[in-house]
């Protein structure tokens, strides 16, 4: 039956279709655009305009829903809200990187598509969050400043004035809203471990439907506060994930440049050794080695967590380095490496002087990717109950704790959403890395539109 | 006129870069009638290719028709529709591109790529096409016309591969064809064949042809009237022999002009004096495969010495023996009578430093990510020690050596340079190392004329200057008559004539040196028509290598 009914539905777009494509032809005069649009197109248009009408027609039966009828569409509004507030914030910034900054980056902003901005917003939103969860201390502030100053000081004495005054600026701006944000005080609002009174609260701040203005998005089995959860999950996963990629892009990709490089026999004990990790499957063998791993840590958690980096690190590292060998490969066998070779330069200078500007682009794509799967291979460890072990907050761990709600999704569906906030908070990085990565894709290769 | 095939009136194209439409193409008209060819040259940059592909309503990425118009047998192609366009490109206009190596797709078999046109199109059942495509691969005298079909575009060579395309571009006998420069990638002697097929092949079937090259001799020989570009604009158009003879812009004087220069004869070199570079009795091979067999020859101060063969010779490879790339299995490299260690990894920064190379291709040879003041002042710092202001002024003297202005130069990218440009500062980062002897790897080859000519002069000069002495790889015979002192001629890793030019381009000659001086194109129109019926087909090109064997 529901067959049938999706096959009605293909059936009408693609009628519809053909009625716009129809339209078109009559009402421009048969203009090229129209005259030479296939039928697949016209029914991406008739089929985007439908999925259009439905939202539209939803959030409007949600803002008008009353009682408990409001709550089935409270994610929902959630998410219209956040991805309209997040599209116009990109546009907005968009512009903004128009109006300042060297001619160059003014550039790069005016040619960015809106996915991109959209991206990038999402990661700073992210990274903003994940460094403010907790209350920020003097130390810090103080530490940031001392390697800002230093790190101006060298680039000064390296005779370049501008990029030393470019750091200067960006640490300055840094330590400004670290200033800001000591006196702003936590993001979230209870810590990540506290235990509250309140078991159980339904999402929604609504008191009539079970909620509570303090918990605006619910607390859980124990009485943790969800949105604290959730802000602190940001800092501890992507974090984490964060160090695990950076490892993994230092072992993969210095060793595929070097293999690339000198070749020979390091090129193949290297590139078979990597045939042999590649060959275990990745999640299978990261949980056996995180088995091991929990024995040797004992009691001390932070060990574990240590060793979590290390073992995604390594098995991810695999990836890279076939990515920047094969990259590698292709510029080895470039002219200007020939000349640099004649020339009687070193390795080093030949790797990371020649060789690695190069390579940045794809590099830096494949860090994207590497990011998102590193961070959900994180989640997934720590949903299957090995990864960031508790009572630090984490995404994957959340999914897991609250994934027995999804039960009720028949006569309660505002608790049933409950583990989808984290899972959604995943999935959102994830889109917007990608949305990031595919920009850079696309400018890197050169295409044209 | 009835017999009016494309009417290309006032075409205006536009060309999208750093967000703004710049113009390429600023109002062209061109008249192609039945079974004419149409020659267009002009430099590389000058929108011939992108005029031959307009006249097939085509463009590429980036690149829009703003204005004018394009009517191929009174079709309108550019108001008309997708469908109409597909019933004609493939079946009455068709395209030879350049490169046909990275033209054919290497998945399928060539007889395979052959065929899809005609039957795509409705004009044969596939078993005749493949009927059709044999007899086109005889016709265009390529061995083995009844079973080449089945190999795979890798499995044949190059020249071999332009021919397939030819007849792939006939297979609908269409009534057009744009060959966009089919022999520029090729050596002499199998240009010469490929020229001799495409003739007969559009002569025969009456097909009109519009013809593109930067080669004045190759269109000499091809086209029945030629049109100059320069810069999107028409300099001038005249029947092929009024235009040779009698050119009127001084534009089409000066590309006329080019082959010109020459280079005084020198004093012969003192006997007894020591070699810059030795090379005696190298052989080298590839693993197992050997490429070269016994070659000695010496390079003199202040000399150049033009090494000439077909791809695959062993000219490059002489060139790796002697920087040390490839260390030869026996033989010895000196320089100044010094023997050298046969790896360049043995050898020491100064032994290094003595010889410099200057690749073919710029792009490949300039790292792109790098500014022209970081490649030149490399080895700047790394030989002669330099830094900061001292070797900002010595990269500044080195620019003013290759005439390029070092405060605009300095913080450019490669990207931002001319291919003209970027050769000189190749030679720029060669001549850095302040070395004694240069290779130049058919430095002027991916070059078009009146630049290349730019860098032989330049190269010329420094030699004078800085008594630099030039190992000078080609295959064009025109540049080693214009800078060689002596010439190295090889032949399947062998060297099979050497001595002074004079002697060289005097006869007797031996039988390959002849084969490849007859082979250069000439500018006069008839000169293919002369060596074809003096010689007879069969005798010409790749064939005679063939025979000589």
């Amino acid at each position: 039956m529901t067959l049938l009914y999706i096959a009605l539905a293909i059936v009408a777009c693609v009628g519809l279709g053909w009625v716009f494509r129809l339209v078109g032809q009559q009402l421009t005069g048969n203009a090229p655009y129209f005259r030479d649009m296939g039928l697949g197109s016209a029914f991406g248009f008739a089929l985007g305009a439908v999925v259009l009408l439905w939202v539209v027609v939803t959030y409007y039966r949600g803002m008008t829903a009353e009682g408990q009828d409001a709550n089935k569409y409270f994610f929902f509004l959630v998410a219209v809200h956040g991805l309209v507030a997040f599209s116009v914030l990109a546009y907005f910034f968009r512009i903004l990187g128009t109006q300042i900054g060297s001619e160059g980056s003014k550039k790069l902003f005016r040619n960015m598509p809106l996915t991109a901005s959209f991206g990038i917003v999402i990661i700073m939103a992210y990274a903003f969050v994940s460094l403010f969860a907790g209350q920020i201390s003097v130390t810090t502030i103080v530490i940031v400043g001392v390697i800002g100053l230093v790190l101006a000081e060298i680039v000064r004495a390296g005779g370049d004035d501008d990029a030393a005054k470019g750091i200067g600026v960006a640490f300055g701006v840094a330590i400004a809203i670290m200033v800001v944000m000591y006196f702003v005080g936590p993001l979230a609002p209870y810590g990540q471990e506290e235990v509250l009174a309140k078991a159980n609260v339904v999402p929604g701040g609504n008191p009539a439907m079970g909620g509570d203005p303090e918990f605006p998005l619910g607390t859980d089995q124990i009485g943790r506060d969800i949105l604290s959860r959730l802000i602190y999950g940001a800092q501890n996963t992507v974090g984490i994930a964060f160090a695990t990629t950076v490892l993994s892009f230092l072992i993969g990709g210095s060793l595929g440049l070097l293999a690339a490089t000198l070749g020979g026999w390091l090129d193949q004990v290297v590139s078979r050794a990597v045939d042999v990790l590649m060959a275990i499957p990745a999640l299978i063998f990261a949980l056996l080695l995180m088995t091991i791993a929990s024995a040797w840590a004992g009691s001390e958690k932070w060990l574990l967590t240590v060793f979590m980096v290390i073992i995604i690190a390594v098995i991810d590292s695999t990836r890279v380095f076939r990515l920047s060998r094969a990259v590698g490969l292709n510029i080895v066998v470039m002219d200007y490496i020939e000349a640099a070779k004649l020339r009687g330069e070193g390795l080093a200078y030949l790797i990371f002087r020649e060789i690695l500007p190069n390579a940045t682009a794809p590099l830096l794509a494949e860090f994207g990717l590497r990011f998102c799967f590193v961070f959900l291979t994180i989640a997934s460890l720590s949903f299957l109950g090995v990864g960031i072990q508790p009572p630090l907050a984490d995404w994957g761990t959340m999914v897991k704790d609250l994934a027995q709600f999804i039960n009720f999704a028949a006569f309660a569906p505002q608790v049933a959403a409950a583990p989808l906030l984290a899972a959604g908070a995943i999935a959102l990085l994830t889109v917007a890395v990608n949305f990031v990565v595919d920009w850079m894709l696309h400018k890197s290769s050169g295409l044209k539109e | 006129m009835s017999d009016l095939l494309v009417k290309i009136r006032d075409l205006k194209i536009e060309g999208r870069s750093d967000e703004v439409w710049n113009p390429i193409i600023n109002g062209v008209d061109l008249d192609l009638h039945k079974g004419e060819v149409l020659g267009l040259i002009g430099e590389s940059g000058a929108g011939k290719s992108t005029v031959g592909l307009a006249s097939m309503g085509y463009t590429r990425d980036g690149v829009r028709i703003s204005g004018g118009s394009v009517e191929f047998d009174g079709i309108d192609l550019l108001a008309a529709s997708a469908a109409v366009k597909r019933g004609l490109l493939g079946k009455r206009i068709a395209y030879v591109a350049q490169s046909a190596a990275a033209s054919f797709n290497p998945a399928h078999k060539l007889i395979d790529q052959h065929t899809e046109g005609p039957v795509q199109h409705g004009v044969m059942s596939k078993g005749d096409s493949e009927k059709d495509g044999m007899e086109l691969y005889r016709k265009l005298r390529l061995p083995n016309p009844d079973s080449i079909g089945f190999r795979y575009p890798h499995q044949v060579s190059g020249g071999q591969l332009q021919r397939a395309m030819t007849a792939m571009a006939m297979a609908c006998r269409p009534d057009l064809i744009i060959f966009d420069e089919p022999t520029t990638a090729l050596d002499v002697t199998t240009q010469i064949e490929v020229l001799a097929s495409i003739r007969e092949i559009v002569e025969e079937y009456d097909t009109a042809a519009i013809y593109i090259t930067h080669d004045l001799a190759v269109v000499a020989q091809m086209a029945d009237r030629i049109k100059v570009l320069l810069k999107g604009d028409e300099v001038e158009e005249a029947d092929t022999r009024t235009m040779l003879s009698d050119p009127k812009e001084d534009y089409t004087k000066s590309l006329w002009a080019v082959r010109e220069f020459q280079r005084p004869a020198k004093p012969a070199v003192i006997t007894g004096a020591t070699p810059v570079v030795s090379v005696k009795n190298v052989t080298a091979a590839y693993g197992k495969v050997p490429v070269l067999h016994d070659v000695s020859f010496d390079i003199h101060e202040g000399r150049t010495v033009a090494v000439v063969g077909e791809s695959g010779s062993g000219k490059s490879t002489t060139a790796r023996c002697i920087t040390g790339l490839l260390p030869p299995k026996q033989g010895v490299i000196e320089f100044d009578g010094t023997p050298m260690p046969l790896d360049y990894r043995k050898r020491t920064k100064e032994q290094l430093r003595q010889a410099q190379m200057i690749y073919q291709m710029a792009d490949t040879a300039l790292n792109p990510r790098k500014s022209i003041g970081e490649i030149i002042g490399r080895p700047v710092q790394f030989y002669g020690g330099l830094s900061g202001k001292a070797k900002r002024r010595r990269v500044d003297e080195l620019l003013d050596q290759i005439e390029l202005p070092g405060d605009q130069y300095h913080d450019r990218l490669p990207s931002e340079l001319s291919g003209g440009q970027k050769q000189r500062i190749g030679i720029a980062r060669a001549l850095a190392a302040e070395p004694k002897f240069i290779i130049c790897d058919e430095v002027t080859s991916a070059l078009d004329q009146l630049v290349a000519e730019g860098i032989l002069r330049l190269l010329a000069r420094l030699q004078d200057e800085l008594k630099l002495s030039y190992m000078f790889i080609t295959h064009d015979l025109a540049t080693v008559r214009s800078i060689a002192d002596e010439v190295v001629v090889m032949k399947d890793g062998k060297v099979v004539e050497q001595g002074p030019k004079t002697e060289m381009f005097t006869p007797p000659h031996h039988p390959y040196t002849d084969l490849l001086l007859s082979s250069v194109p000439e500018m006069d129109p008839d000169w293919l028509d002369k060596l074809l019926a003096e010689r007879g087909v069969d005798n010409i090109g790749d064939a005679a290598v063939g025979k000589m064997n």
